[in-house]
Order: C-alpha cells, then structure tokens, then sequence
C-alpha cells in the first residue's frame, strides 16, 4: 500500500454506478490509485472505459458511490457542497476537450472569471490577468470574444483560467481533441511546462502518442485501472510514482 | 464573489442579448407606465377635488338643524320637538374657547333689481363672520358690520359678478338695491372668488342673516358655520359646541359635520379610486412578470454549460443563485425606470392636451413603481435562479 500522507491524491476502493431506465451502468469499479505531487499522468483507454468520470471525482464534481477520496490528506468525499466548492477553486484547475470559455466575455474576462468568484480585489485581479496575458502570448487578444480567436488561443485562454489560482492539480480531459497536431503540439507543451513548474497534470488523452509523453499511464477498461505504467527512463517520476 | 462584480456579470450577460433583453424589460414598463399614469390621474382628481374643498379652509364646523343627516326641515303642521337653530345659538357658539368665529347661514334665490337692472341670483343671509369662517376677502367697502341682536340694518354686499352684471364699471357703493321687494343699501363688493365644484361663487349678494330670515319667512337658520383656531383638533372644539347646544336645546336636535371629517372621508373614498385603477394597471405589470419568468428560463437552459463551468472554477450554488436573481431583478428594474419615464411623460403630455384633466404623479408613487418592478424583478427569477443553482455540473457541463 501507499503511504496516504506522502500522496497527493489517494483514491480506495471507488465505485460509481449509472442508471439509465433499467440499465446499470458501472464506471469505475473499485478504484485505487495514488498520486505524488507534481506527477505527470495520461488517462487512456477505450471510450466509455470511465476515464471522463474519474477526472470528474478526482475534481470533485461527482460523488463515488463507494471508496473514500483524499486530497492531500484530508478526506473531501464527505465535505459539503459548498466546502468542496472552495476546494475546486483553490486546489483544481480544469481544462476540457471544448474548451468551456463564456461567449460574451472578452478574453480577459474569461481568464479573469475564478479571480472573481474567489472575490480578489479588482487591482490584485487586473494585475494577474495582465502576467497571465503575457504569460501565454494573448496580449494582443486580451480584448476579444472567444468566437474571435483560433482554437489554439481559446485553449491558450483556458488553459490560463484553469491556473490563474495556482491549483495544486491540473485536469485536463481531451485537451488537445479539438486542435489539429501542430496546436495540439503546442498545447501539450504549455500543460508540461506548467508540470515542470511543479503543478500535478493529469491528462486524458485517445492520442497513443500524447500519452506517452506522460512519465505515468494509466489504462482503462470497464470502469477498471487495468494497468499503471511508470517511464523507467524517467527515475524520479518512478521513485515518488510507483514505490515508497 | 464581491456584489460589483455579481452585478457587473448579470449586467453583460443581459446586454449580451440587447433585442430579447429589451422586449421583455418593454413589459414591465408598459406595466408601470400604465400603473404611473393611472395612478397619476387618480391622484391628480384627488388633489383637484381636496383643493376645491380645501379653499374655504379646514377648520370650519358646520351645524345643521335635525338629528339625522337628511337635511332640509321637518313637513309643516306637525309637531316636532327640535328646536330650531336661532342667531342666538350662533352668539352663543362665538363665545366658546378656541372659536374665532361662527356664521348664522340662509340661503335662498331671488331677482335683485339694482341700477336699473333685473338679476336672480343666490341671496345669502349671514353676519360679520362669514369672511373669516369662509377665507374670503373684500375688495371695496367693508363687509356687513357686526350689530347687536334684533336689530340688523338692510345692508348688502355684492358678489363681484353680480356687481359687474348690474352696475359694470359704475361704483356701486351707496346704492340701493331691492332684494325680493325690500330694499337694502350696497357697502361693499367681495374679492372674486372662483367656481365650486361649478358653482360661480361670484354670482352671489350677502344681506345680514336676520334680514334674510324676514325675506323668506323663515324662524330658523340652516346651518351655522363655526371657525376655529389653526392647529386645534377639531374634535376638542366640536365636543364644546356639542355640549353648548345641548344646555340651550335641551337635547341633541342637531347635526355636527367637521370638514376634517368630511375631507377624510373624501379623501379615503378618492385614495380608493387612485388604488383601484392602479391595480387596473398591474395587471399589464403581471403580464410583464411573466415575461420575465419566460426570458430567465429561456436563459438557465441556453446558459446550462456556463453554469456548469462556473460551478467547475469553484462558484457555490449560492453565488449562482444570486447570479441569475440579480439578472432578474436588474431586467425588471431597468424596465421599471423605462415604465417610470415612459409613465411621467405620458402624465404631462396629458396635462399639456387636457388641462381640464388635473394629472399628478408623487415623488412616492415613482419610488414605489421601483420598488415594485424589482420586487417582481426578484419574484420572477427565483423559479429559473433555484433552477440553475441546482444543476449537477457533470450534466450541466456535457449540455450541449
Ligand atoms: N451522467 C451519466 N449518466 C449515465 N451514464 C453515464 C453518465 N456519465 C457517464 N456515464 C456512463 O459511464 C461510462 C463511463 O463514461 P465516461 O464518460 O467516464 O467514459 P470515457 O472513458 O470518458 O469515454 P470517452 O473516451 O468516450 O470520453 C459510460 O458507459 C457512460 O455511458
Ligand atoms: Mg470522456
């Protein structure tokens, strides 16, 4: 077993069940997964395998039927709506396959937006959009509505919402799905850098190559983590990855 | 989330849609324009009506002879045991504290042959008091003298149409006139004093009470009118003359009217009336609170995926709550501004076309409409706004 207190994320025993009408469908099945702090992770398997929902528990947007979820030591499957409200905003950054970003807010507006739900002042707030600006080369967008940029800037934009509060963890869920390579490339190179600067990426991804980029994949099938893979080549992934 | 920001985020999310968000603010304000402008007019009526009253001052008490309210005297031939109303009763009344005066009233209608010419008009019996208790003044000459009882002189004073129809420019003063066959000399004309509920009160003569008792044979007054001094209850003044008359009468053969009460009473029944066509108007406010409820609705459904986002980037279901009441409430609110603008200017263009139609809109009445619209404004929205705070944000993000 894992050591829960050295793990960023420790998952036991999660179970998720669906029903439609009649018909039952399981997701994940008796999950059990740990996760280090500033780990690189690919997601991959066949569609419908519960890849999409176990992003949604580790990001506290769905609630396991079963199994326990900690996050960095605290128990958050049993906290309150609103408690886990405040996690999502101050430990998780989402990014997904398209791209989420509101229409009729400005670039700037849509980086800005976890800034003001979190309610930072205006000042702290335009100074941190500008870096973040910067930061991912849309400057010269900040004032354009999403409809108004290329798919590689809308995920550029998001990709700046999802990490303009620092999270401790990355989801990103397909990121790349609706990008063609060359941005896609570009993309996945924005996420990695984010991990270098020591933030936890987790990454579901249907691209064999994307994948294995990451230093640790997961595979999954039927709602089961069927293998868990570690780069050999890449010794301190595997150290705080696989053992201790 | 700070209240600028919430209100900055509906703001935008309902200038995003100007057309849609337009139309349905149109709603409530045809609904408080309607409301305005109703409520304008009824208000409007009631000034115009408590003004007409108001003009002969409030602090007026008027006693009339006969318990009951139904006026006039008892059928002559039978007995009855009220005793009239006399011009000592109105000596006795001047006399009470707090009274500044009270008027013995006759009134009749007679031909008034003066300077060779022929008038009907109305002849009213009064004293010395009846400028003071009636807010009337003297223009030239001096009102009938006050004089001791049983013996007043055959004056009179002449309302100022009168006067114009029977000596035009000439003075009048020193004339002599005749007034059903007795004649009587003219000291003074009155100032004019306008119409009465559409009454020329100018087309009038005042001859000394006693004087018009003889000429239209009758023993007892119709009314005496008593003033009192400002800022004394009516009641503390009406209970003395009470009491008064019963010690001289023996009994209460006699009825006591305030103009306070009066005016409350017309004033309750106009109040009514400016309520009834106001809620008249709010009912084309109702159809703009449903309109409101459709848009927001509308709103949640095309907004599924945003709000799932929203609740991905941390926001509680609270905040989002609060999100789309604010929407709510600003739409209904803008529209109530709009309904307050769109409301006044059709009161005064009103005023402007119609001045015979007397239109006013209180500072309070806009204040409420705004109060109203963003009342309905959060009423409306609370249906949608619970409904978008209590999606599931997995199905609210997978929305298409
Ligand atoms: N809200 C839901 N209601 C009912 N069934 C659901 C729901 N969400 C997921 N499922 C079912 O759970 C299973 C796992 O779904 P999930 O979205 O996690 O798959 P996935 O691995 O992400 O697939 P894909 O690669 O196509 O995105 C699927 O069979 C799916 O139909
Ligand atoms: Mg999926």
């Amino acid at each position: 077993m894992q050591d829960d207190a050295a793990s960023l994320i420790s998952l036991h025993g999660l179970e998720r069940t669906f029903y439609l009408g009649d018909s039952k469908v399981q997701a994940l099945r008796n999950v059990d997964l740990h996760i280090s702090p500033s780990e690189y992770i690919a997601v991959m398997g066949p569609s419908g395998s519960g890849k999409s929902t176990l992003l949604n528990m580790i990001g506290l947007l769905d609630r396991p039927d079963a199994g326990t979820y900690l996050l960095e030591g605290r128990d958050v499957t049993t906290l309150k709506p609103d408690e886990q409200a405040k996690v999502r905003s101050e430990r998780i950054g989402f990014i997904f396959q398209s791209f989420h970003l509101i229409p009729r807010l400005t670039a700037a507006a849509n980086i800005e937006l976890p800034l003001v739900l979190a309610g930072v002042p205006a000042a702290e707030r335009a100074r941190r959009v500008k870096q973040a600006l910067q930061e991912y080369g849309l400057t010269d967008r900040a004032h354009h509505l999403p409809n108004q940029l290329s798919g590689g800037q809308r995920q550029r934009v998001a990709i700046a919402r999802a990490t303009i509060l620092r999270p401790a963890v990355l989801l990103a869920d397909e990121p790349t799905g609706n990008l063609d390579r060359a941005t896609g490339e570009e993309v996945v190179r924005l996420l990695e850098a984010l991990n270098a600067q020591g933030m936890t990426l987790i990454v579901v991804t249907h691209d064999q190559a994307l994948g294995a980029r990451a230093r640790r994949q997961l595979r999954m099938e039927d709602g089961r983590i069927v293998s868990d893979a570690s780069d050999v080549g890449d010794v301190s992934a595997a150290a705080t990855g696989s053992s201790g | 989330m700070q209240l600028t920001d919430s209100a900055r985020f509906a703001l935008e999310a309902i200038s995003s849609h100007r057309q849609r968000s337009f139309l349905t603010l149109l709603g409530i304000a045809v609904g408080i324009a309607a409301v305005i402008l109703l409520t304008s007019i009824g208000e409007g009526v009631h000034r115009f009506v408590l003004s007409e009253f108001t003009q002969f001052g409030t602090n007026v008490i008027a006693v009339s002879p006969g318990k009951v309210k139904t006026g006039g005297q008892p059928p002559s031939g039978i007995p009855t045991t009220s005793r009239l109303l006399t011009l000592e009763d109105a000596d006795a009344l001047r006399k009470l504290p707090n009274v500044t005066g009270a008027t013995p009233t006759v009134w009749g209608n007679s031909e008034v042959h003066g300077n060779g010419r022929v008038r009907r008009t109305t002849i009213y019996g009064v004293d010395a008091d009846f400028p003071k208790v009636f807010s009337s003044t003297v223009n030239i000459g001096s009102f009938l003298p006050r004089e001791g009882s049983g013996y007043a002189r055959a004056q009179v004073v002449l309302g100022s149409k009168l006067r114009q129809e029977l000596f035009g420019a000439k003075n009048p003063l020193g004339a002599r006139v005749r007034i059903g066959g007795l004649s009587f000399r003219v000291i003074g004309v009155m100032a004019p004093k306008g119409q009465f509920l559409g009454i020329d009160l100018d087309d009038t003569a005042y001859i000394p009470a006693e004087r018009a008792l003889e000429l239209y044979n009758r023993d007892g007054l119709m009314e005496i009118h008593v003033t009192y001094k400002e800022g004394v209850s009516s009641a503390s003044v009406a209970t003395p003359v009470r009491d008064r008359l019963i010690l001289r009468h023996g009994h209460e053969d006699f009825t006591i009217t305030t103009q306070e009460d009066m005016l409350a009473t017309l004033s309750n029944i106009l109040d009514i009336l400016t309520m009834a066509v106001g809620a008249l108007g709010g009912i084309s406010l109702l159809v703009g609170g449903v309109g409101i409820v459709t848009i927001m609705t509308i709103s949640v459904t095309e907004r599924t995926n945003e709000i799932g986002l929203l609740m991905a980037l941390g926001a509680y279901r609270r905040t989002i709550l609060y999100l789309f009441l604010g929407e709510s409430i600003i739409l209904a609110a803008l529209g109530g501004i709009f309904g307050l603008l769109l409301g006044i200017g059709l009161a005064q263009l009103i005023a402007m076309a119609v001045p015979a139609l007397p239109v006013h809109t209180p500072l309070s009445f806009a204040a409420s409409a705004l109060v109203l619209s963003a009342g309905i404004g959060l009423v409306a929205g609370v249906l949608p706004a619970r409904r978008a705070s209590r999606l599931d944000p997995i199905e609210a993000l997978r929305a298409e």
